[in-house]
């Protein structure tokens, strides 16, 4: 569904993103790791559009994006820092996007409702605390039934009944054959959502690979643990 | 309407700093004529307050607006928008804010006191006026990140074009007083649209009398239709030229 070319990015003299290849199918749920500075949110932020790419080529649907907009139709986007006009309602800003993108589907407004936003429409964006932030702008983004979902660091802020709910909704739509693009820090909570795992350091992709597989081939149950293993396994192999 | 431009403009129209401006430019513009006993004066007092409150305003309100919308811009290119629409819609939204705080402060004074051939250059001058520093507004938020570097930007333009300006063309006149180069002056006026909008609205106000041979040589190019077209095709430039390399830029920035 989106495959990225040959991706490269460099902020200044910093190489962000370095020959980036990667292949997204619909119907997969994907977790998109590795340590702070590595590259995943302008990885996610040039699949955007809002970041653009020095050389290489983003396909959605087999038609390249660079220049366009309309494809962003369908992907629904959360922010890791959702920052929004000060002076706004929480009704004011969910009733502009309606208007902005002016859609005649039917509205998924369940989040609204798991998340009480309904009875806090008038409340201003600056007084808002970071996770009822972050609550409006995961309803932002599964809003408009998107084929696509990326969420970056969707459950960081949120409180332990929020973001258990977020994750219900994910897997929800996960089941309903939408792809989603997940960066997250916490691996323990990916355990039950995602069906393969990329990995990224320095600006490039270590590795992308199926969960079951990648339990299979160390032994272990929880991604974290896998995780570690291969990790230590690599440094292992650069210190011999 | 254009859906952005009405939630920009709506947006604008609330701020009380816009408000304030028109109250303050209306009390300016009343003030003048009432003081004045002959229309002519009350627009000479009139055009050096617009010529020098107008640029300023307009300027430093949008880039101020500009750096503090970026979170509104940041959530609108996640959405299905043409990223130049943003701007334009942005763009659009600001000088229409603007054009109508000077029409409804200064405009409504002029109108009722020198409705003739100069009260009306004055209103077109004031709007185009608007819309210059609000095009260079946009340019000076586009070429920095930083909010205190941009503002900074910002208020050189408007120091430049409304005082530096003035004393380098002072300077020229004296350092080349012995060579003919009035017709040259005529030539540097239309690097600055504040001195394009003045003496537009002098010749309308036959003050170019007093301005001796110099004024002769304006007056005889653009006091002729030709002559005020150019004027106006000039500070259309001066919108469209600092809005559009700004454009050029956002279109490759990274947000």
């Amino acid at each position: 569904m989106i495959t990225l070319q040959n991706i490269n990015k460099k902020f200044g003299k910093l190489q962000v993103l370095q020959n980036v290849n990667l292949k997204f199918n619909a119907g997969e749920c994907i977790a998109l790791i590795g340590p702070n500075g590595c590259g995943k949110t302008t990885l996610i932020k040039s699949i955007l559009g809002m970041v653009l790419p020095d050389s290489g080529d983003i396909l959605f649907n087999k038609e390249s994006i660079l220049r366009k907009f309309e494809y962003r139709n369908n992907i629904g986007y959360m922010p890791q820092i959702g920052r929004y006009p000060d002076h706004m309602t929480i009704g004011q800003i969910i009733a502009m996007i309606k208007q902005i993108r002016n859609s005649k589907d039917i509205l998924d407004e369940d989040l609204i409702k798991a998340f009480k936003l309904d009875k806090m429409d008038d409340k201003q964006m600056r007084t808002l605390s970071g996770g009822t932030t972050q609550k409006v702008s995961a309803t932002l983004a599964f809003l408009f039934n998107p084929d696509v979902l990326i969420l970056d660091e969707p459950t960081a802020g949120l409180d332990p009944l929020a973001s258990e709910i977020l994750k219900e909704k994910i897997i929800k739509e996960k089941e309903k054959g939408k792809l989603i693009l997940i960066t997250s820090h916490l691996l323990s909570e990916l355990d039950d959502m995602i069906t393969q795992i990329i990995f990224m350091q320095e600006g490039k992709v270590h590795f992308h690979r199926n969960i079951n597989e990648l339990l299979e081939s160390t032994g272990e149950i929880k991604i974290s643990k896998a995780i570690s293993k291969i990790l230590k396994q690599k440094s292992h192999e650069q210190d011999h | 309407m254009n859906r952005i431009i009405k939630i920009v403009l709506l947006d604008i129209l609330k701020n009380k700093i816009v408000l304030s401006y028109t109250f303050v430019l209306a009390l300016l513009s009343w003030g003048s004529f009432g003081l004045e006993d002959n229309s002519a004066k009350g627009l000479l007092t009139i055009l050096n307050v617009i010529l020098f409150t107008v640029p300023l305003v307009s300027i430093l309100f949008s880039t101020i607006y500009l750096y503090n919308s970026s979170e509104f811009i940041e959530l609108l290119l996640s959405q299905p928008i043409r990223r130049k629409k943003i701007w334009i819609s942005l763009f659009a939204g600001l000088s229409i804010a603007m054009v109508l705080a000077f029409l409804l402060g200064a405009g409504i004074p002029l109108v009722i006191n020198a409705p003739d051939a100069s009260g009306v250059m004055m209103l077109l001058s004031g709007c185009l006026i608007s819309a210059v520093f609000v095009s260079l507004a946009f340019l000076s938020c586009i070429l920095t990140r930083d909010k205190a570097k941009g503002i900074g930007v910002a208020i050189m333009f408007w120091m430049y074009f409304a005082i530096l300006f003035d004393a380098l063309v002072l300077f020229l006149l004296f350092q080349f007083a012995e060579y003919p180069i009035e017709e040259a002056m005529v030539g540097v006026t239309a690097l600055s649209p504040i001195d394009l909008a003045r003496i537009q609205i002098l010749l309308h106000l036959d003050q170019s009398a007093m301005m001796g041979y110099t004024g002769a040589i304006f007056k005889d190019f653009f006091g002729t239709t030709i002559g005020l077209i150019i004027s106006f095709f000039l500070l259309i430039l001066w919108i469209a030229i600092p809005f559009f390399i700004s454009v050029r830029k956002f279109n490759k920035k990274d947000l």
